[in-house]
């Protein structure tokens, strides 16, 4: 069991990068699903291997685990060094449940080149496990830059209109530039400290050994936190989402957003720069409330889906960087697991645009109308969807927005009162747009297309891949400690870094709240612990 | 063996390689292949390696450098270094020009001897610490690579290509003949280690200061650095892609062999000085190269707008004043050239001896006729924008923390600001590769890559790959050849830091 828990992480990441290279190698006939159907078996062992994780994870103790450390090489100084922790876990768990999804939703979508579709998939997964599990600075640079290129084919292959290549290069500078920035950043951190090592590196930011010049180490924050921002997107960077989220087939629109920006802030902004973190905060704090009201309001007035799907992302994310942002215990655990939720949900509703632009062609709100009676079960799906989306409670939705709602509530209650309450609105607003999209699709009269075409409801391989989904909105909205108690052990940890006064007394208050949902009475001095 | 033979016998042996293909031409009936000449040549290449490799050994086993004819020449680590760079880069290019001019051409012996001949020159010039030698080696180098530039005879583009590098190299050739005449009136010597003594005197004289800024002018010509870059375009585009490959990664590395030695051996005093320019040819390089490859539709003249910007990286690498700026620098030839060459290279196979495919139009939706040479392509593609675990990464990466190390964040700044402009006219034609065909005019070649192409290309490939991954064992061999090249100047390589 030791050695199988040393190597899981590289079986992990070498599962769907051995399987791109078995896909690459399998002869290509038009109509044959060998592709779509290597793409599955791969995905779900992949999938199947994460899930050792979560089981044999040790909640109590905290820190890295599964961890495996190897020099790479010597100069740079250059460690092959993977681990996992409350933050992670859970994250690369998430990519390994949206890899099977995404390759059932792409099962009758992507017709010709499937082979080189399911290729650039598993290519981009690689990318995707290899940020969650890489703490060497440097190896996680590699894998950043190297989710870039599968996206940007994905994009610029399979995009949907004559806007693709335009979108995938668009969408590749908006992320290559800034992590040039990045790059130099890094570089200068290697030459300050020696290492790219990222426990070492938190480990100096704690003792503030880094750099004498606080100016020169601010520069370095910003350029990682640019960077990352742009990925997330954070207001007001997200000049390529939406037409990325336009263009690119709907498997890889569920990785395209959100999780690999937000969990990269989490873990190496917050972990080597904490205290520029902090000091930069109200002001990421406002860009997040700003975000969440911006995008939830052109979402409402949209009539284009994907463009709809898109704001309500950005509406979605803001939630998230206004909780990270806030540094309570309570609302980073709400972040966190707020990524997990607008992810899941994210790919419910992308995939549920999919099916719609499958049977009518079309992404125009208006041409549809009164599809209820056609559809039971599809309309069955969009309601749970926005539901938990809307963040009704028993809803997993409702935990994290109000984890991080009442977090940010706590946090210096002087300062960030109004924005907590302006970011607040957007949940009205996020319920407004969601159901009249809901309205317009499925109720009135019958639009155009819907009495053009005859359309057909969910097939059992659609139930297959919704159900999963909409099975986790519930379990997650009622049993969230389930997740937290991983989740947690790293909120914890990263609000002990700047003051270790209020352990026990942080931690005792967290048990009860989360899993009751219902607001304590937080001790005015564990917020202010941020300061 | 004499110690004199023993210190150019790479050279030697190429060029008994060479004359003996030449030897061999009109001997062969003139309808038949002329193959045989080309794997001739290939084993003389090889045995070069072979001879610079026991050199290497040599070396090492004396712990010292070895110096032969008068002090003219050394070898050490570094020439030893440049002369198998250049030996693999002839090899491979060789290998996949082998079917490239069966038939069409009838004259391709001469192709094989003037490579063999242009090697000899550029090895020449990596070995060489004294300036007549280092100039000797440039003509040689230079007039070989001239006649290869306008080899598809007949084509207009070709004869301009020839015409415009040997008008305009000439010229720059007579930049570098005036500065080394103004070094020897400054110091009375050409050799590159009295140079070294000679200005260690406080009060340089001005002409000093022309020699070095004249000699930068002539050798910048030649790595296509701006502002002498006009050339390259043009003449990229008109000549063969084979020889194109050969001649945007060679003879560039013999002339940052010779930048290295005399910037760092000979003129360390005058760096205050030198440092400016390079700076200058640096940012004007990436500036120039960058954003004229933007507005190319011409794929080879994007590729050549693309060497200019990778002139100006590699020059970023020369601000610092440090043993990794010597082996920064190294490893950027080696990198360049192996993704350079792959690049080149499977154009050549895509495009044939005709060139039909030119525009990027052409090359919208190669890859599904092509899926293997697109893939490869993409892959030298990927790694010229930088994208780690390839060797462009590294090759970047060593450079400017070189230049970071000397304290010109400024200038890393601004060169990884570029890298990401640059991506954009890469990534336009990865996408277009990958693209539905917007017209049917034209056809990729079609003919399968012989098995000595096929070497080639995965040459070139693992080369990159191996680069990529595995960097530090070339890195800490490059070190290990830099202090020779380094002698310590404690007053200048201060720390910035």
């Amino acid at each position: 069991m030791e050695s199988i828990n040393h190597w899981i992480l590289t079986i992990i990441l070498l599962t769907p990068l051995a399987g791109a290279i078995l896909l690459s190698l399998l002869p290509e006939r038009d109509g044959s699903k060998l592709h779509a159907v290597s793409a599955l078996a791969i995905t779900l062992l992949t999938f199947l291997f994460t899930l050792h994780l979560p089981s044999h994870y040790n909640y109590a103790a905290s820190g890295f685990q599964f961890e495996q450390n190897v020099s790479w090489i010597a100069s740079p100084s250059i460690r092959y060094h993977l681990g996992v922790d409350g933050l992670s876990v859970w994250l690369i768990v998430l990519a390994g449940i949206l890899a099977p999804i995404g390759v059932l939703t792409s099962w009758n979508t992507i017709k010709s080149r499937s082979k080189l579709f399911y290729t650039l998939f598993l290519l981009q997964q690689v990318a995707m496990l290899g940020i969650f599990v890489a703490l060497d600075l440097f190896l996680y640079y590699g894998f950043w830059e190297l989710s870039l290129v599968p996206m940007a084919l994905l994009i610029a292959t399979f995009g949907r209109t004559e806007n693709r290549r335009k979108a995938a290069i668009k969408f590749f500078l908006f992320a290559f530039i800034p992590s040039a920035l990045l790059l130099v950043g890094m570089i200068w951190l290697y030459n300050r400290t020696g290492t790219f090592d990222l426990p070492v590196l938190t480990q100096l930011a704690a003792q503030h050994a880094i750099s004498p010049s606080a100016h020169a180490l601010w520069w370095c924050a910003l350029a990682f936190l640019v960077a990352f921002a742009v990925k997330v997107p954070i207001f007001p960077l997200h000049g390529w989402l939406s037409d990325a989220v336009q263009e690119a087939p709907t498997a890889a629109v569920m990785v395209l957003a959100g999780k690999l920006g937000l969990y990269s802030i989490l873990r190496f902004s917050f972990g080597i720069f904490p205290d520029q973190s902090h000091a930069i905060a109200p002001l990421l704090i406002a860009l997040g409330a700003i975000g969440i009201v911006y995008g939830a309001l052109l979402a409402l007035v949209q009539t284009d889906l994907k463009k709809l799907a898109a704001f309500s992302t950005l509406s979605h994310v803001s939630f998230i960087v206004l909780g990270a942002f806030s540094f309570t215990v309570l609302s980073l655990n709400g972040s966190v697991y707020q990524i997990l939720n607008e992810s899941l949900i994210g790919a419910a509703l992308f995939t549920l645009l999919g099916l719609l632009y499958e049977r009518y062609g079309t992404y125009d709100m208006r041409d549809y109308g009164g599809l209820a009676t056609k559809h039971p079960w599809m309309v069955t799906m969009f309601v749970i969807m926005s539901l938990a989306a809307a963040g009704l409670p028993l809803m997993n939705g409702f935990v994290g927005e109000f984890l991080i709602l009442s977090g940010t509530m706590h946090s210096l209650v002087d300062h960030h009162i109004l924005w907590c309450i302006l970011g607040t609105t957007g949940v009205i607003f996020g319920a407004a747009y969601m159901l009249t999209m809901i309205q317009r699709i499925f109720y009135g009269s019958l639009g155009r297309r819907s009495t053009e075409v005859a359309g057909w409801d969910l097939t059992s391989r659609e139930h297959l891949e919704l159900w999963p989904l909409a099975l986790l909105f519930l379990i997650m909205g009622v049993a969230s400690p389930y997740w937290m108690k991983a989740i947690d052990t790293y909120a914890t940890q990263t609000m002990h870094q700047p003051q270790k006064l209020f352990s026990s007394d942080t931690k005792q208050m967290e048990t009860t709240t989360y899993s009751s949902s219902v607001p304590v009475k937080m001790p005015v001095a564990a917020s202010e612990e941020v300061r | 063996m004499s110690p004199n033979l023993f210190a150019l016998l790479p050279e030697i042996v190429l060029t008994i390689a060479g004359v003996l293909v030449m030897v061999a031409e009109p001997l062969l009936p003139a309808q038949s292949s002329r193959k045989p000449l080309g794997w001739l040549a290939i084993l003389g290449t090889a045995l070069s390696a072979v001879a610079a490799f026991i050199q290497h050994r040599a070396v090492d086993a004396a712990g010292a450098p070895m110096m032969g004819f008068y002090r003219t020449i050394q070898i050490d680590n570094l020439s030893v270094f440049f002369h198998l760079l250049i030996a693999s880069i002839v090899l491979v290019v060789l290998l996949a020009s082998l079917d490239y001019f069966e038939g069409p051409v009838s004259h391709a012996g001469e192709y094989y001897a003037l490579l063999c001949f242009g090697a000899t020159g550029m090895m020449l010039m990596s070995c060489s610490v004294e300036l007549l030698m280092v100039f000797i080696g440039l003509e040689i180098s230079s007039i070989s690579t001239y006649i290869l530039a306008g080899f598809r005879k007949g084509q207009a583009t070709a004869s301009e290509s020839a015409l415009k590098y040997f008008l305009l190299g000439s010229f720059a050739t007579a930049f570098t003949l005036y500065g080394i005449a103004l070094a020897f009136g400054a110091t009375g010597s050409t050799s590159i280690a009295v140079l070294a003594t000679m200005l260690h005197s406080s009060n340089t004289p001005l002409i000093a200061r022309l020699a070095v800024a004249m000699m930068l002018i002539g050798m910048g010509f030649k790595v296509s650095a701006a502002p002498f870059h006009v050339w390259t375009p043009d003449v990229y585009q008109g000549a063969p892609s084979p020889v194109v490959a050969m001649m945007s990664t060679a003879p560039k590395a013999a002339v940052y062999a010779v930048l290295l030695r005399l910037l760092f051996n000979g003129a360390p005093q005058l760096r205050g000085e030198w440092l400016v320019l390079i700076q200058f040819f640096a940012v004007l390089s990436m500036f120039i190269g960058n954003l004229g490859a933007l507005l190319q539709k011409d794929v080879k003249r994007m590729l050549a707008y693309s060497s200019i910007a990778h002139a100006g990286y590699l020059l970023t690498a020369f601000a610092s004043f440090q043993q990794d700026a010597v082996a920064a620098a190294c490893f950027y030839t080696a990198a360049y050239a192996s993704m350079n060459v792959g690049a080149f290279l499977v154009l050549t196979q895509l495009t044939g001896y005709n060139e039909n495919l030119r525009t990027l139009n052409d090359y919208t939706g190669v890859a599904r006729k092509r899926p293997l040479l697109s893939a490869l392509l993409g892959f030298f593609l990927l790694s010229m924008i930088g994208i780690p675990f390839t060797a462009g990464f590294f090759a970047k990466f060593y450079a400017f923390s070189a230049a970071l190390r000397g304290g010109f964040s400024w200038l890393v700044i601004l060169g990884l600001l570029n890298s990401g402009f640059a991506c954009f006219y890469y990534l336009r034609l990865l996408i277009a590769l990958y693209s539905s065909p917007a017209s049917e005019i034209a056809e990729p070649s079609s003919t399968r890559p012989s098995i000595a192409a096929t070497l080639a290309l995965a040459a070139c490939a693992l080369a990159t790959v191996g680069l990529g991954i595995m960097p530090g064992r070339l890195l800490h061999l490059l070190q290990r050849s830099a202090p020779i090249t380094l002698q310590e100047q404690p007053g200048n390589s201060a720390s910035l830091q």
